[in-house]
């Protein structure tokens, strides 16, 4: 059995009235990435905090990194790293003093946190800037300088809340490459994004997160499969086998223009072998076949739009 | 290593921090020593001939007056910036990440109150050979100068955890901007610029039992050689008391937020 990085049991906060949390559990495996994805006010934030010692839940376990969250918050600190949603880097410091910083925060010798700085500034591509306040990088610096700033104590479990929010498609793509590159390592990460193709192209596991409870959880195909709107698109070589494979089926929109029928399924590999089980026994030659699952957005919006619906 | 010698190395780290930042954002330090200088320098030359004689001498008498006066004033102007930079700092996410990492918690406040205590001691630096120039003639031995410099630095203590703890309680930098006026005005409604037997009763008597007219009475003592009788007593107690309360208070409302 593989050790969890995080492990949360009903996990509650309210604000007054306002419930944020509503029993929330989780379970992270070291070393991989999972994602807590949902809308804005969902409660993404607060469980960050929550999870990151920041504020106190209201009710609920939690052990992160293997240590009790509200007992042992200090070992909890040791073993983490934050990069949030606003940059937390000292404006007024030149990056390099930003990463010294934090070296001698985290008891670095002094020549380990400038070996330290300066591999992190040259792999996060900020030599040249290094000596320049923070106040004068871009958006997308400021952010890789930040990661760069919680990785200096190269934390196991790096908490990224909404890391690419603001930033442009190209700095968003070298930081999912920065992201790989630690899990790589064994690092495990916590991500919390409102881009459904963030939590797509990176996550081990999604939960969606909605109202403070958690509505689905599973691997980004997973979570498609959940809703309809899914088919299995298949391209024949004539009409003549169109229309067979229309009459073996049963089912399913058929386009003599381009040749392809739509079979509606789930998309799962049993409901495929079924399909072309089927067609190759009454010997109908299949030209192309492809599965198409409905996106993470569809999920998401299907799944977010029927709870609110329940809740009215 | 200990959690007391963790706390400290933290503390230092801190203050290197706080340091950094003053150099880089000179401003604020330039304005904390230059508005008692003016203020000074108005007193002496525009005030100081009438407000001399009215003490039974002239403007010569009054430098040396209204200096202990406008060394706490310039301590408490310095409590506004100093909650100003606690409250902008907790602006910053980057006091999330402070908390979110396994640090000595006051330490980040310990860096904010020593660099504000240095930039203020050399404010005072300035302010005392300004005041030398202008004809201010303290009598005092070695040791009563470092008795007085002792006692101010203990009140410039007490009154930045203060503002620290005002800064951290603001909902604003702006509102935090407000908070410590009433210290600045504090000396006036003591015997910082006129002896308090020429005010009102009830205003005198209000001036005699605030803290800052103790210390004043002190500072003058040393320097000047005034009669100093308990204030020296009363003094150390309000600055000791006043540091321990609002440390702790400032540490308790940072720990919270």
């Amino acid at each position: 059995m593989t050790n969890l990085a995080i492990a949360a049991n009903g996990l509650r906060k309210s604000y007054g009235d306002k419930v944020v949390l509503d029993g929330v559990d989780l379970a992270v495996p070291e070393g991989t990435i999972f994602s807590l994805l949902g809308p804005n006010g969902a409660g993404k934030t607060t469980t960050v905090q929550i999870l990151s010692t920041l504020i106190p839940a209201d009710g609920g376990t939690v052990q992160v990194a293997g240590h009790d969250l509200a007992r042992r918050p200090d070992d909890v600190r040791g073993a983490i790293g934050v990069t949030g949603q606003y940059s937390a880097v000292d404006k007024l410091l030149t990056g390099e003093e930003n990463l010294l910083l934090m070296a001698d925060l985290k008891h670095l010798s002094r020549r380990d946190g400038k070996r330290k700085a300066a591999e992190l500034l040259d792999r996060f591509d900020l030599v040249d800037a290094a000596r320049k306040p923070a106040a004068t990088y871009s958006g997308g610096m400021q952010r890789r300088l930040d990661l760069a700033m919680t990785l200096v104590g190269d934390p196991r479990l790096i908490f990224l809340d909404e890391p690419t929010t603001g930033l442009d498609p190209r700095s968003r793509r070298s930081m999912w490459q920065i992201v790989r590159e630690l899990v790589a390592n064994g690092v495990t990460i916590f991500l919390t994004t409102q881009y459904l193709e963030e939590a797509d192209e990176l996550a081990d596991r999604i939960v969606l997160l909605d109202h403070g409870r958690l509505i689905a959880e599973g691997t980004a195909d997973e979570l498609k499969r959940l809703i309809p709107g899914g088919h299995i698109q298949l391209r024949f070589a004539g009409t003549h086998r169109l229309d067979a494979a229309r009459q073996v089926v049963g089912a399913g929109v058929a386009d003599p223009e381009a040749l392809t029928l739509q079979v509606p399924s789930d998309g799962s590999v049993r409901a495929i072998r079924e399909l072309l089980a089927l067609l190759d026994e009454h010997s109908v030659e299949i030209d192309e076949m492809s599965v198409h699952t409905p996106d993470l957005d569809d999920v998401f919006l299907t799944l977010t739009g029927q709870k609110k619906e329940a809740t009215r | 290593m200990n959690t007391l010698t963790l706390a400290m190395r933290d503390s230092s780290t801190m203050v290197r921090r706080q340091l950094k930042r003053l150099v880089r954002y000179p401003s604020m330090t330039v304005q904390l020593i230059v508005t008692p200088v003016i203020l000074l320098l108005l007193f002496v030359y525009i005030f100081g001939g009438t407000l001399g004689t009215g003490i039974g001498g002239g403007r010569d008498t009054y430098v040396n007056y209204v200096v202990p006066g406008i060394l706490l004033m310039a301590a408490a102007t310095a409590a506004t910036g100093t909650a100003v930079m606690v409250a902008t700092d907790m602006t910053e996410g980057i006091i999330a990440r402070f908390r979110t990492m396994r640090i000595s918690r006051a330490s980040v406040l310990t860096g904010h109150v020593v660099g504000s205590v240095i930039q203020q001691l050399l404010g005072m630096a300035v302010l005392i050979g300004i005041a030398l120039a202008i004809g201010f003639r303290p009598n005092a031995t070695v040791v009563e100068w470092l008795a007085a410099v002792g006692l101010l630095a203990l009140f410039i203590v007490a009154i930045t955890w203060l503002s620290v703890a005002l800064g951290l309680k603001s909902s604003s930098p702006e509102a935090a901007s407000n908070a410590p006026m009433p210290l600045v005005l504090l000396p006036f409604l003591g015997s910082g610029f006129v002896p308090t037997d020429s005010m009102p009763t009830v205003l005198r008597w209000f001036a005699d039992y605030q803290p800052f007219t103790p210390i004043m009475e002190t500072v003058r003592g040393l320097l000047l050689g005034t009669p100093i009788g308990n204030s020296g007593a009363i003094a150390t107690a309000w600055c000791v008391g006043i540091a321990a309360l609002s440390y702790l208070w400032a540490k308790s409302t940072f720990n919270k937020a």
